[in-house]
């Protein structure tokens, strides 16, 4: 294959330099590893920040997520719910930092109205009666996957490519160049090569690793962060404590839910990443200090993510380590067509994009303006899904009997299942699978954590020949699998009993656990041998 | 005012309505025993209808035993602390022998082989190793030990089965199966089991189902349906259907709840008040009182207590997390009732492994009430807690029995032998 840019990650970076490529005419691929947001765009609170969460450690960072957040509010609309936030201070919290936000909002152009903190629980009826300071700010919430499907969505309308499960796995390097780019595709163990003109590394967490294949030494930085998603939503505006970042500092609203985190935990290694019983009570003690129902309220899933840092600190807090982005043209270390775009935050994507993609034109001449700064960011049908309440709306007002609802906690009818999985299917693209369909529709992120809709939506795709000879065992397995990631530290009360079940159902009367095929060393006497 | 509220004496108070509660006031109105049994029945309505005894072992080896008595030798080999270590064998036998029976005669006849596991075919088309299989799932048994020719047959409308994914889970070990769908007649929209199982009690329906199914059946031998063959009515619709069909139908349990459960229900709950048992279903134990060597004074109600027993004898058969007999906190698990002490892992951190299907299983299944030989619950210094209180069922400790496929079994053998205690010390 060739083409003018190959972009390696499908994150929400990826994403938006596809699409803003896209709009100056360029030709780019996009190759993605796992599947898209399967990294730190998919694993983070899904806030539109304001700005003043950095406002102490990061003024620059602060600035672009102000001029980003009152973009994107225009541009994307539709990604967004303008929930407007609050930062509030509980008796304990350190003065001089609350004395000093005011005057640090000024200095950023960052505006926030000091409400006091009567007025603030009015606001917020479950925040502590310990609150002593308050202010309103400009936060909002905003669905990182509808972002970066709809961008790509627009970017492959104009001719990008996208290929996902596909796994960079080495550069042919010749006269100071990358001279083509060796792919893996990860679900048929094919290989091919692409050659660009320029090859641009957005894999997040993984930009050290793809860089060392071109000789080059990122410092990368990982920090975990963890979150906790709530069973019944909360708050109606972002919270923020108004303190020095720390852990479980911030309580995002999401359409039914609420979202509380995060860690930061330093880790050698982005995969295999999963949150710790540890963590998720620490997350809970805090964020009970500023909303006490934290406390007992039931979680439905902890996941996390890894904040990608290029730092050259020895130690430390990460919070410490610039949020801003890094824009690297590795034509200084000897590679001249390769850059590298990491660090940053959900809220400054398309900005990252822009200079990113201003780099690449001058690189090959092109003189086309940025877009994504003036024009409106396309919703596109297939990738709604994701909305938490959309389906239950649609699907109450087409009342249509046969149009059985396949996950019931989240309400997501067959037709939802059905055009989700269209959207999925392209003649080389890889096969259709219960976890990409968990990527782009709410199945299986209710109460009972896919227990029922994982058979009801595999007995469908069967029914309707989307999965043929045992599709259904290895699906079940891998979508409960992936969903275990983020209910086991989260498995009291309700959970437990939850978990019980779904233990009785898989295991003791389906045993899927049984139905391993790599190590399926059956003795003389097993039925499966029969 | 305080109005005293209503109390009735027993002689035994079974605490539970699983399958352990159930078998346990059986096995006590079979011993004459004047037997009061309180509990929710919700669990029941997740049975499968298939009752275990012992299939896995060691699970982390997925071993998997054509004969279940041969399995617990080697289970007590090496974990000697499993319940079934309590228990006489030829009491295990006449438990699950008399279990069944009951509801053979009930309506709801199983067929064992008494030295022998046999193989069900699951609704996700997977080989599920069982002891006690209902007779109506009898057929299916023999057609995937054969791999006769067969057809799977769904409805359209009902959610989590479809005869296509078994078929086709299967097709390579059993060339000869094959599937369709059909609507079921007269009904449209979502379908449930037993909404099916009571419209199959009308002749002319059974006559329009096998005219739907006969132009699939081919050179069919067996038909394979989900679970949905009359509920009360159970063995006629089952024989008329086979009848209609001329083929050997059987039946593949549903995802649960399913119709599965709710026969198992039924017979208990109309059989066992024939047998003298004083049953309140939808009640809970709310609270207890111990009266030394009397037994307790429990406090029994939905919400608060509304009546009270006064008993010698008491079998805690509450089940585990979902059927509410423990319960777990973020800082542990408790028995919900007497809170007896739980053998549990030391930190939350270890109750599950990082693997959903980890072949070992998870630690927290194998928590629950460690007993004395008698099956009477221990105190924190290592003592039955009570005299005359024994335990029975899920909530015993040292056991995995979704992952060793022993759950029917260990309810109902440590029912039986919780009773025979019970009478050996006079209760």
């Amino acid at each position: 294959m060739e083409t003018q840019v190959l972009i390696i990650g499908g994150g929400v970076t990826g994403a938006g330099l596809a699409r803003d490529l896209a709009l100056r005419g360029i030709d780019c691929i996009l190759a993605e590893q796992r599947d898209l947001n399967a990294g730190a765009s998919g694993a983070n609170h899904g806030l539109l920040h304001s700005g003043a969460r950095y406002l102490a450690s990061d003024p620059g960072a602060a600035a672009e997520c102000r001029a980003e957040n009152a973009l994107l509010k225009r541009l994307a609309p539709h990604c967004i719910e303008d929930t407007g936030g609050l930062f509030v201070a509980v008796a304990g919290d350190p003065e001089d930092y609350i004395a000093d936000f005011p005057s640090r909002c000024e200095r950023s152009g960052i505006a926030a109205e000091a409400l006091d903190p009567a007025a603030a629980r009015e606001l917020e009826p479950g925040l502590s009666d310990r609150v002593i300071a308050a202010y309103a700010v400009a936060d909002a919430t905003i669905d990182p996957f509808m972002l970066t499907f709809d961008n790509l969505a627009q970017a492959r309308a104009l001719g990008a490519r996208v290929l996902r499960f596909t796994r960079v796995s080495g550069f042919e390097l010749a006269g100071g160049a990358i001279r083509s780019v060796a792919l893996n595709d990860e679900t048929t163990g094919g290989r091919f090569q692409v050659r660009a003109q320029l090859v641009i590394n957005a894999a997040g967490a993984w930009a050290g690793r793809i860089a060392a294949m071109a000789g080059i030494h990122l410092n990368m930085l990982y920090s975990k962060g963890s979150l906790l998603v709530t069973q019944a939503r909360l708050n109606q505006r972002v919270l923020n404590r108004l303190r020095p970042a720390t852990d479980a500092d911030i309580l995002v609203p999401g359409g039914t839910v609420s979202i509380l985190g995060t860690t930061s935990v330093r880790i050698p290694d982005p995969d295999d990443l999963r949150p710790e019983v540890d963590e998720i009570d620490r997350i809970i003690e805090e964020g009970a200090v500023m909303v006490p129902e934290l406390k007992t309220i039931r979680y439905i899933r902890a996941y996390c993510g890894v904040r990608p840092l290029i730092g050259s600190t020895g130690g430390g807090d990460d919070r410490q380590v610039s949020r801003g982005f890094t824009l690297l043209d590795h034509g200084a270390d000897g590679v001249n067509n390769f850059i590298t775009i990491t660090g940053g935050k959900l809220t400054t994507y398309r900005l990252m994009a822009e200079k990113t993609a201003d780099l690449v034109s001058a690189r090959l001449g092109v003189t086309a303006p940025c877009r994504t700064a003036v024009e409106p960011l396309p919703a596109a049908a297939a990738d709604r899904w994701t909305e938490p309440g959309l389906t239950p709306n649609l699907w109450v007002r087409r009342n249509d009997p046969n149009d059985l609802l396949l996950c019931e906690c989240e309400m997501v009818p067959m037709s939802v299942v059905e055009s989700v999985a269209d959207s999925l299917r392209s003649p080389d693209g890889p096969p259709f699978s219960l976890k990409a369909l968990g990527l782009r529709s709410r199945i299986g992120k209710g109460p009972c954590q896919g227990t029922f809709c994982s058979e009801r939506i595999t007995a469908h795709l069967y029914q309707s020949e989307r999965f043929s000879g045992r599709d259904g065992v290895s699906n079940l397995r891998a979508f409960l699998t992936e969903r275990w990631r983020g209910q086991r530290p989260l498995l009291w009360g309700p959970a437990m009993i939850q978990y019980e079940l779904q233990e009785a159902m898989h295991c003791a009367l389906f045993g899927l656990e049984l139905e391993d095929h790599e190590q399926s060393g059956s003795p003389a006497d097993d039925p499966r041998t029969a | 005012m305080i109005r005293a509220l209503p109390e009735i004496e027993s002689d035994l108070l079974v605490i539970g309505t699983g399958l352990a509660g159930i078998g346990a006031a059986l096995f006590a109105a079979d011993r004459g025993i004047p037997t009061t049994l309180v509990g929710m029945t919700g669990e029941l309505n997740f049975a499968s209808g298939l009752l275990d005894l012992m299939g896995i072992h060691p699970i982390a080896q997925w071993r998997c035993w054509n004969n279940p008595w041969a399995a617990i030798d080697a289970l007590l080999r090496d974990c000697p602390e499993h319940p079934y270590g309590l228990l006489d064998r030829s009491d295990m036998r006449t438990a699950f022998q008399r279990f069944t029976s009951f509801l053979g005669d009930h309506g709801l006849p199983y067929h064992l082989e008494p030295e022998a596991n046999q193989r069900v075919i699951t609704p996700v088309g997977t080989v599920k190793t069982t002891y006690a299989v209902p007779v109506s799932m009898l057929h299916g048994v023999a057609a995937l030990a054969q791999k006769a020719p067969c057809l799977m047959v769904g409805f359209t409308g009902l959610k989590g089965f479809s005869s296509r994914q078994i078929a086709e889970t299967l097709k390579d070990r059993w060339p000869a199966i094959g599937s369709c769908q059909i609507p079921f007649p007269g009904m449209s929209g979502e379908l449930y089991p037993e909404h099916l199982a009571q419209a199959l009690a009308a002749p002319t329906v059974r006559e329009q189902l096998a005219a739907a199914i006969r132009p699939h059946l081919g050179s069919s031998l067996y038909v394979g349906l989900p679970a949905m063959l009359g509920l009360y009515d159970h063995g006629l619709v089952f024989r008329e259907m086979q009848r209609l069909l001329e083929r050997k139908l059987f039946e593949i349990p549903t995802m649960p709840p399913g119709i599965t459960g709710l026969r198992l229900k039924s017979v208990f709950e109309n059989e066992l008040p024939r047998l003298g048992v004083a049953t309140h279903f939808q009640q809970k134990v709310l609270t207890f009182e111990p009266r030394g060597e009397d037994g307790f004074l429990f406090g029994v109600g939905t919400q608060r207590v509304e009546w009270r027993v006064r008993c010698r004898g008491a079998i805690l058969a509450g089940g585990r997390f979902f059927g509410r007999g423990l319960r777990a906190d973020r800082t542990g698990i408790r028995e919900t009732l007497f809170d007896l002490p739980v053998a549990q892992p030391a930190r939350r951190a270890d109750w599950h492994r990082s693997d959903l299907f980890d072949p070992a299983g998870h630690p927290v299944n194998r928590a629950g009430l460690e007993t004395d030989s008698r099956l009477r619950p221990l105190d924190r210094q290592g003592r039955p807690a009570y005299p005359n209180l024994y335990a029975a069922g899920s909530i015993l400790a040292h056991q995995d029995w979704t992952r060793m496929k022993c759950g029917a079994g260990l309810a109902i053998t440590t029912a039986y032998a919780a009773v025979k205690a019970l009478v050996g010390r006079g209760a």
